[in-house]
């Protein structure tokens, strides 16, 4: 990865490389999840879970997305979206063989690899899960490195769980999921709530826990501030911050937030230096 | 140690500057007169310069006035910065056309340009400065900057005067040019109009080595450092003195919800500024949609879509937008690139259309701080 960031300070920063979609997987009605291999003049590429690319809609725009694949598959890339607005809109509407551009990765990660011998906190919500998903198969092919595994997932409604077809197989591997949502429906017999209701149900030692955290500001907020206050030790609390981005590398000014430029020094920030930020309205 | 060379050339012999520099291949840019305003522009010889034109600045207010004498260089820094030189205003950054599984590049990237900065000021060196250590200092490099940079001769002229929206003294960057140039020059009028000329790189010292100089004077030497000394005299001043942490202690201060009542929210200040350089891309197609292009131009945090993410944009409020440019000027800039994002040129003072002041909303803001800390 780093010989990929010398290049980048020679050529054009800002072109995108062309990916071909090879397979798309609607995963509910705004989110689409699709698989890219490399196009002509593209090379394969090694990320670490939480790094993000710049996903190009020809002639349309670039937005920052997480990879949300297995960190050991360096063939494909796999990007889950949620259709917000104009670049994403034309981004969730590919089909297999269309291009789609790509820059990156860029930004800090999950430290996953650093944490062997903890116990790993893993709580998402909503699309949050999917920058969280290469955590996950990084554990499943280290399954063993590991000591008690959670997931602590939520979205707003039964429809809007990500990976349902996953978890089964995560349970089996070794993982504890534990799964609720805001507003449940006739159908639904699991939890009900928000994300930092399930906290009491996950099985791990406090003092030995890891946690990675991603949803909106407010879940995360609250999520570290709990698992903080049930005496996981704040330095190993990590969250994913999300703000609007045009470069990617620190150029465009757009990411701030306070010191922090969230495509350079994020978008995962070790807890303590987000905290007090995060209370600060509009900043 | 060996004497630095000073040299002085006649105010009648300016014109060998230009046309050695043209000869070299440089483009000459400089000062102007452009509709009520002293601004950058091309320049090909001492005659496009605003000689015998001075400027009188004050918060909200900017007037080009007629001095009593010839001096080429006698005023300050207007509306323009040597930023749009080496980071344009706008410029396209890459064609494509799709072509099956692959974007074909369509434009040729453009050669470096090559120019020669006539009149860079000490504060406009250290704006240099700064946004070297933005796009090119850190972990990626902008390389269209780099490329112009590399190039760039740098002419610098020593203020002999300041202007009251002035506080590089405050900031500590000038008025006396101390390096980053390849020459520079200090305008005296006695004992006779000319310029005492210091040289500060190796292309400096080709370059003058062509002009005919003769050696300084005492007389010429005492009248430089009398000029400089005169542009010190500066009223403005910005105590930075902790300055940093007082600004990151108050962010929710209501000081700024003081400022946001006189705030347009214009962004004026963020593109008068010098060290300013947020950008934003559009990307475009032609009705082919086969052919697409994508275009950088300069952004401000002022620009409500500036923050904008799904869901609406973070800063909402005008408050929060003046807190940014402030806070991120004058404080988290040290966190960023380990020095100050103000060099006390006092653009934003004086093409803010309300006249806002930023070194008055830095007392008050220490100040709020004290009645609050007494208060509580």
């Amino acid at each position: 990865m780093e010989s990929k960031a010398a290049e980048m300070t020679t050529a054009e920063p800002l072109l995108p490389e062309p990916w071909i979609v090879r397979e798309v997987i609607r995963e509910m009605a705004d989110v689409v999840t699709f698989v890219l291999e490399p196009g002509e003049g593209a090379a394969a590429m090694a990320f670490k879970p939480g790094q993000f690319n710049m996903l190009y809609a020809f002639g349309v725009g670039e937005v920052p997305i997480s990879i949300s694949g297995d960190p050991a598959d360096v063939s494909r890339l796999v990007h889950t979206i949620r259709d917000v607005g104009l670049v994403t809109h034309a981004l969730c509407a590919v089909q297999p063989g269309d291009v789609v551009g790509v820059r990156g990765p860029f930004g800090s990660h999950w430290p996953i690899e650093q944490h062997t011998g903890c116990d790993i906190v893993v709580a998402a919500g909503g699309i949050g899960l999917a920058p969280l998903r290469p955590v996950l198969y990084h554990i499943l092919n280290h399954r063993d490195q590991y000591d008690d595994v959670v997931l602590l997932y939520g979205a707003r409604k039964p429809d809007e769980l990500l990976f349902p077809g996953e978890y089964d197989a995560w349970r089996k591997a070794g993982i504890q999921v534990e799964v609720t949502v805001d507003n449940a429906d006739a159908a639904w017999d699991g939890r009900v709530g928000v994300v930092t209701t399930l906290i009491r149900y996950g099985k791990f030692e406090s003092d030995e826990a890891t946690a990675f955290i991603c949803g909106p500001d407010v879940m995360m907020r609250f999520t570290a501030q709990e698992l903080e206050n049930k005496g996981v030790a704040p330095d190993k609390l990590y969250i994913s911050m999300e703000r609007n981005m045009k470069c990617a590398i620190g150029f465009c000014g757009h990411c701030q937030l306070g010191p922090e430029f969230i495509c350079l020094d994020g978008a995962v920030f070790v807890w303590p230096r987000m905290k007090r930020l995060m209370l600060v309205k509009e900043l | 140690m060996e004497k630095a060379l000073i040299l002085t050339l006649a105010a009648d012999r300016l014109d060998q500057l230009f046309h050695e520099l043209q000869g070299r291949g440089y483009e000459c840019v400089g000062p102007t007169l452009r509709d009520d305003a002293i601004v950058y522009d091309h320049i090909e010889s001492s005659a496009d310069l605003p000689r015998g034109w001075t400027d009188e600045q004050a918060p909200g207010h900017y007037r080009v006035k007629r001095r009593d004498d010839d001096a080429y260089f006698g005023y300050v820094v207007g509306p323009h910065s040597w930023k749009k030189y080496l980071f344009p205003p706008e410029r396209r950054l890459w064609q494509l056309k799709r072509a099956g599984q692959k974007f074909d590049r369509t434009d040729t990237p453009a050669e470096p340009p090559r120019y020669a900065f006539i009149g860079v000021r000490a504060c406009e060196i250290a704006a240099l400065k700064i946004q070297d250590r933005v796009f090119t200092g850190g972990q990626f490099t902008e390389p269209k900057y780099a490329a112009a940079r590399e190039q760039a001769f740098v002419v610098a002229v020593n203020c002999t005067q300041a202007a009251s929206t002035c506080f590089c003294v405050s900031m500590k960057t000038g008025p006396e040019a101390q390096d980053g140039y390849d020459l520079s020059l200090t305008e005296v009028l006695t004992p006779e109009h000319s310029f005492v000329i210091r040289v500060g790189s190796d292309h400096g010292r080709e370059v003058l080595a062509a002009l005919q100089t003769a050696a300084a004077t005492p007389a010429h030497e005492q009248a430089a450092r009398a000029g400089i000394e005169n542009a010190s005299q500066q009223a403005r001043k910005l105590e930075t003195a902790g300055l940093k942490e007082l600004l990151q202690r108050n962010f929710e201060s209501e000081q700024w919800d003081d400022i946001a009542k006189r705030c347009l929210s214009c962004a004026n200040c963020t593109m008068a500024c010098p060290t300013c350089f947020c950008s934003s891309v559009e990307d475009t197609t032609d009705l082919t949609g086969e052919h697409a292009e994508r275009w950088q131009r300069w952004d401000s945090c002022f620009n409500p879509d500036f923050s904008y993410i799904h869901g609406g944009e973070v800063r909402k409020t005008t408050a929060s937008r003046y807190r940014q440019w402030m806070t991120h000027k004058l404080s988290t800039w040290f966190d960023q690139f380990g020095s100050s994002g103000c060099v006390g040129c006092g653009r934003c003072i004086s093409w803010c259309p309300v006249g806002i002041d930023l070194t008055e909303e830095a007392r008050k803001m220490r100040e709020s701080e004290g009645t609050c800390h007494e208060g509580s």
